[in-house]
C-alpha cells in the first residue's frame, strides 16, 4: 500500500515560480494580448501570492493592485495589503465599495434574510454563515452564528430561503470586486489575475461570475500548504505569510474552513492530495490521526461538493455548435 | 394520494420539469444519477416537513433517507408511524 505523509505536499518553489511566470508571460502576451496584469489583493495570502508571482512574470511597472474594502472587511486585511504593495513597488488604488453595495441593496437584501431567522438582528449585531453536517456524513445545514452589541452568542438553524438569500446578497461583494478590476483592466488593455487556490479551485469555494471571473489563474493548481510555501520563498513580508485565513465576508469573523471545509486547511490539502492519488481513506485516517469513518465522510465531502459546483467552472452551455471559434474545452 | 406518488410527482416536477412517470424508477438514486445535490436535498426536506406535517432531525438528514423515491417513502412512513 502507497505510503502517505505530509511531505508528499513539498515542492521545489524555485523552479515552480519560474515556471509560473514564465507561463504568465507568454499567456498575457501571447494568448490574451494583454500588456498587463490587473490583481485584487485582500492582505490574505493567495492574492499575495498571486500578485508577487504577476510581478515575477512582467515586473512592478506592469502590475496594477485594487484594495477593495466595504463594511465588513477587516481593517487589517488593507493594511496587510497596503505593506504588500509597497514591498513590491507596484501601483495600487484603494476603492470602498460600500456605497456601491449599499446602493445595489446587498446589505439590505442580506439583512433581510438574517432577520427572518433572528428577528432581533439589527444595528450593532454581527454574525456568520457556519455549514455542519458534511463531516458526519450528513447533509449538510446552515447555520446562523450571531453576536448581539452586548457580546452573547446567539445561534438559529438557517431555513433554505434565508441562507439563499443571505449567500445572494453578499455575493455582491465578491462581483461587484470584479466589475472594478475589469474597469481597470479595460481602461489599462491588461488581463485579470484570479487567485484561487487548488482546494478553493477543485471544491467550488468562488462566487460564478465573482471572484470565479478572471483571465488566468497563476496558483489554482498549488495546494494551500504550497501557496504559503511559495510566499515565504517569494519573502513576503511576514504580516501576510503569518496571516490566517477568513471569508472576510460576514462581520463576526469566520475562518474558511468553518464556513466550507471539512478540516483545517492543511489536512485538507492532504486530503485532497490523497483523494487526486487514490490513496485509500485509512492511510489518510492514520496520517492525520482521525477515526477512518471521518476520513471517509471527508472524501466524500469532497466527491460532493465537485458535483455540486462542477457548473460554477463551466462556460456557458451552447445548445448548438459553433465550431468555427476553436475554443479550448 | 399516498406520500410516495405526491414525493414522485414533486421530484419529477421540480427537479425534472416533467410529468412523466418513466422518467425516474422509484429505486433510481437521486444523487448518483445528478437529479438532486446538497441543495435540492434541503428543499426536499423542507418540501416533506411542510406537505408530510413531519419534522426531520439533524441526525435523520443522511443521503441513505432520502437518496430514492423508495428511500424517502419509507422514511415518511416510519416517520408518521412513529
Amino acid at each position: 500500500m502507497t505510503k502517505l505523509d505530509w511531505n508528499v505536499l513539498d515542492i521545489d518553489y524555485q523552479k515552480e515560480a519560474d515556471r509560473i511566470a514564465q507561463r504568465l508571460r507568454e499567456v498575457t502576451a501571447r494568448e490574451l494580448h494583454k500588456r498587463g496584469l490587473v490583481v485584487a489583493i485582500s492582505g490574505g495570502i493567495d492574492s499575495s501570492c498571486s500578485v508577487a508571482l504577476a510581478v515575477r512574470a512582467l515586473g512592478p511597472e506592469r502590475v496594477f493592485a485594487l484594495i477593495l474594502p466595504e463594511r465588513d472587511s477587516s481593517d487589517d486585511s488593507a493594511a496587510r495589503a497596503n505593506i504588500l504593495a509597497s514591498h513590491l513597488g507596484i501601483r495600487v488604488e484603494t476603492v470602498d465599495i460600500a456605497p456601491a453595495l449599499a446602493a445595489i441593496g446587498c446589505y439590505r437584501a442580506r439583512d433581510e434574510a438574517v432577520r427572518r431567522a433572528l428577528p432581533e438582528y439589527g444595528e450593532g449585531w454581527r454574525f456568520k454563515i457556519v455549514i455542519e453536517g458534511g463531516i458526519d456524513g450528513q447533509i449538510n445545514r446552515f447555520k446562523l452564528v450571531a453576536a448581539s452589541p452586548s457580546g452573547d452568542a446567539v445561534e438559529r438553524p438557517l431555513g433554505l430561503s434565508e441562507y439563499l438569500q443571505i449567500v445572494a446578497a453578499t455575493n455582491f461583494k465578491q462581483r461587484i470586486r470584479k466589475n472594478l478590476e475589469y474597469f481597470h483592466a479595460d481602461r489599462l488593455n491588461y488581463a485579470v489575475v484570479g487567485t484561487p487556490n487548488r482546494l478553493e479551485y477543485d471544491q467550488g469555494f468562488f462566487v460564478k461570475n465573482g471572484d470565479g471571473a478572471a483571465d488566468v489563474k497563476p496558483i489554482a493548481h498549488l495546494y494551500k500548504t504550497q501557496v504559503y510555501g511559495m510566499a515565504r520563498f517569494l519573502g513576503l513580508p511576514e504580516r501576510v505569510c503569518a496571516a490566517i485565513p477568513t471569508t472576510d465576508t460576514y462581520s463576526l469573523e469566520q475562518g474558511q474552513d468553518e464556513f466550507y471545509f471539512a478540516l483545517p486547511y492543511r489536512a485538507m490539502d492532504l486530503a485532497l492530495w490523497s483523494l487526486n492519488h487514490q490513496i485509500p481513506a485509512s492511510e489518510l485516517a492514520r496520517v492525520l490521526e482521525i477515526p477512518e469513518a471521518r476520513a471517509e465522510a471527508v472524501y466524500a465531502d469532497i466527491a460532493a461538493k465537485r458535483r455540486t459546483t462542477r457548473y460554477m467552472h463551466r462556460a456557458p452551455i451552447l445548445v448548438g455548435e459553433v465550431n468555427e471559434l476553436d475554443l479550448p474545452h | 394520494m399516498d406520500h410516495k406518488k405526491q414525493i414522485k410527482r414533486f421530484v419529477l416536477e421540480n427537479f425534472l420539469f416533467t410529468d412523466d412517470e418513466n422518467a425516474l424508477a422509484n429505486g433510481d438514486s437521486l444523487i448518483q444519477k445528478g437529479i438532486v445535490d446538497s441543495t435540492g436535498m434541503l428543499e426536499l426536506i423542507s418540501h416533506l416537513e411542510e406537505t408530510c406535517a413531519i419534522k426531520v432531525e439533524n441526525a435523520e438528514m443522511i443521503p441513505a433517507n432520502f437518496d430514492s423515491i423508495d428511500a424517502i417513502g419509507a422514511f415518511v412512513a416510519r416517520k408518521l408511524a412513529a
